[in-house]
């Protein structure tokens, strides 16, 4: 076998998964980041965590339609744990990740089953309730998680036993980055996959989708698990790089943003809830060092008018443009 | 009388004063959630707003305590008013997660707005010398300002039955409640009565607002900070339904007044571990009429 028709497997086997040059393009971003952007690799890495959760969002949001406003639960029920098994049991960071995923997931397995009973405003009710309550247990059981004062002083492993976390964040970015990388392709694969695409059918319809035989719940559950787990992942990292795990993981704050995330970004997509990460997370570090009170302001002007102008977001506006350069 | 039981009716005169506050706060939203089926996460800034401009009058026109809260409460109102007729268009066209980006969007505005004009400091209303002491009862002690907020709520609430009972807009707005199609057919302007009902749900948000600021003091992130207690407060008493927000409103404020005197270790925790076994016994809520 020659290797170009080796090389055009290699594109096939892309293009059936859907990749495309938006993610390309943010490979490229990502790498230029490493190479020019050394004083920003901290603000790089959250920007990588957010898209992370974000993720997770998307999943759940886009391609389930299971509408949350308490996704902040599942990245600091990760974080905790993370930071927990660092502390108490050892500070390798890809077993720490592992545990994060599993813990997250667990709650989400859990409080999946009250939550998938419901749709709608109660079920946007009932994930802000479970965030909340975790939040309040967070800040109750002091003597495991530090209450307001946050839990640190755990120590995190070199990578493999390899790449030490230094002071520079080279090593948590990259890190990070890597992760992201997986968690893309393992949802590629998993929304091309036929769960995805019945998800997909029972957010459309979920009706039909019954008296097709596709077992609802069951799949609805399997997606919310893995949406949980996945923004666990995310939690376990921001605990890993950061050396600190706050309150602020489980708030509200947390869950209203990475909705404005997906918002600004486009759900159902991927790469919209990628796009909405770096948009958000960039525009707000800039301006909250600015004018913290009146980038709230805008904040909220941008996202009336996205909603009113732009309902499927950043990446909404992008699959127009190019559809429509398709047909030039 | 013996001292445990003084203690617990002081709680309880409590956590009802606090409950009518929830309640007040939070029954304009049941109406725009259960009703027009807007998520309006905007309503509890509402009542920050009634809050400030309360407080404002009283700081900068040196009005008194009981004129400065009718005036705050219908500049309030006209404020929603102009909001429903305007910005709430665009609202009403969207679903229900743009609806709930759209108004959460709005509450933003309306913080950076607040913080830039009142500060960013946690501030509350002086109370009157009328409201301020306690009464002795049968050795018991009850703050004056409670029992003032008691009966504040307890009048709006009577006058909101009676008004949805007895009156031809009440009835309207049974009807436009019950069937907007069939009440538009039989020639009621149902958009102009949900218009009004709004505007007086967020000038009972703003009342609550401005007398509950001993219970929940203002500040800019107010309509944020106590948005997750309001909308609870709303799925707990079942969307739609003034009774049920009632019963929740009073329900959750006894069970956290309750909870933060007597297992203070676990605070704040077991109001949201009330509500999670509610919503989990009945999804709908207490008194739940749409699902």
């Amino acid at each position: 076998m020659t290797t170009q028709s080796d090389a055009h497997r290699v594109v096939q086997a892309f293009r059936r998964q859907r990749y495309n040059l938006a993610d390309l393009a943010l490979v490229l971003a990502a790498a230029l980041t490493l190479l020019f952007g050394e004083y920003y690799l901290a603000l790089a890495a959250f920007v990588v965590i957010m898209a992370i959760f974000a993720l997770s969002l998307d999943l759940a949001q886009g391609y389930g339609g299971i509408e949350s406003l308490g996704h902040a639960a599942f990245f600091g029920v990760g974080a905790y744990a993370a930071a927990l098994y660092a502390l108490h049991f050892s500070s390798e960071p890809v077993s720490g990740l592992l545990v994060a995923a599993v813990a997250a997931g667990v709650v989400g397995l859990v409080s999946g089953f009250a939550v998938l009973r419901t749709q709608g405003l109660t079920q946007l009710m009932l994930t802000l309730a479970i965030a909340t309550l975790l939040y309040e247990l967070a800040n109750v059981a002091k003597a495991i998680t530090n209450g307001d004062d946050g839990l640190s002083g755990y120590d995190v492993a070199p990578v493999f036993g390899l790449f030490q976390f230094d002071i520079y964040g080279y090593t948590g970015f990259v890190y990070a980055f890597v992760v992201l990388v997986l968690v893309y392709a393992l949802l590629k694969k998993l929304v091309n996959s036929s769960i995805g695409q019945t998800a997909q059918g029972i957010r459309e319809n979920q009706t039909r989708m019954r008296m097709l035989g596709v077992p609802v719940e069951r799949r609805l559950w399997v997606l919310y698990t893995i949406s949980a787990a996945l923004a666990g992942v995310a939690g376990g990292l921001s605990a890993q790089i950061n050396r600190i795990v706050g309150l602020d993981s489980l708030a509200f704050t947390l869950s209203a943003n990475v909705v404005v995330m997906l918002a600004l970004g486009g759900t159902g997509r991927l790469y919209g809830a990628l796009f909405g990460a770096i948009l958000f997370v960039v525009l707000s570090d800039r301006a909250a060092a600015i004018d913290p009170t009146n980038w709230l302001a805008v904040l909220g002007v941008v996202l009336i008018l996205i909603v009113r102008y732009a309902p499927d977001g950043l990446a909404g506006f992008v699959a127009r443009w190019s559809a429509k350069r398709g047909q030039k | 009388m013996p001292n445990a039981l003084s203690t617990f009716l002081t709680l309880t005169i409590d956590g009802v004063s606090y409950g009518m506050m929830l309640f007040l706060i939070s029954v304009g939203l049941t109406i725009t959630l259960g009703v027009m089926r807007v998520v309006n996460l905007t309503h509890s800034a509402f009542a920050m707003i009634g809050g400030f401009i309360t407080l404002w009058l009283m700081k900068s026109a040196g009005m008194h305590f009981f004129v400065a809260l009718p005036v705050g409460v219908l500049a309030t109102m006209a404020l929603s008013l102009v909001l429903e007729r305007t910005l709430y268009q665009w609202v009403y066209k969207c679903d229900p997660l743009g609806q709930l980006l759209m108004t959460i969007g709005m509450t933003f505005v309306v913080t950076a707005v607040v913080k830039n004009l009142a500060g960013p400091q946690i501030q509350s209303i002086v109370l009157p010398e009328a409201l301020l002491g306690q009464w002795s009862v049968m050795g018991l002690n009850i703050s004056v300002y409670r029992v003032f907020v008691l009966g504040l709520s307890v009048a709006v609430a009577g006058a909101l039955w009676l008004c949805l009972e007895y009156t031809t807009f009440g009835a309207r707005l049974r009807a436009a409640v019950d069937n907007p199609r069939m009440a538009r057919c039989v020639g009621i302007n149902v958009p102009l009565v949900f218009s009004i009902t709004f505007a007086i749900g967020c000038g009972l948000a703003a009342l609550g607002g401005a007398v509950g600021t001993q219970m929940l003091p203002l500040e800019p992130y107010y309509g944020l900070k106590y948005l997750v207690l309001v909308l609870i407060v709303v799925a707990v008493g079942g969307l739609g339904s003034l009774k049920g927000s009632l019963y929740s409103a009073l329900l959750l404020g006894f069970i956290d007044t309750m909870g933060r005197y007597y297992i203070p270790a676990l605070g704040g925790f077991i109001i949201y571990l009330a509500v999670l076994a509610i919503l989990l016994v009945r999804p709908r809520g207490l008194v739940g009429r749409i699902g």
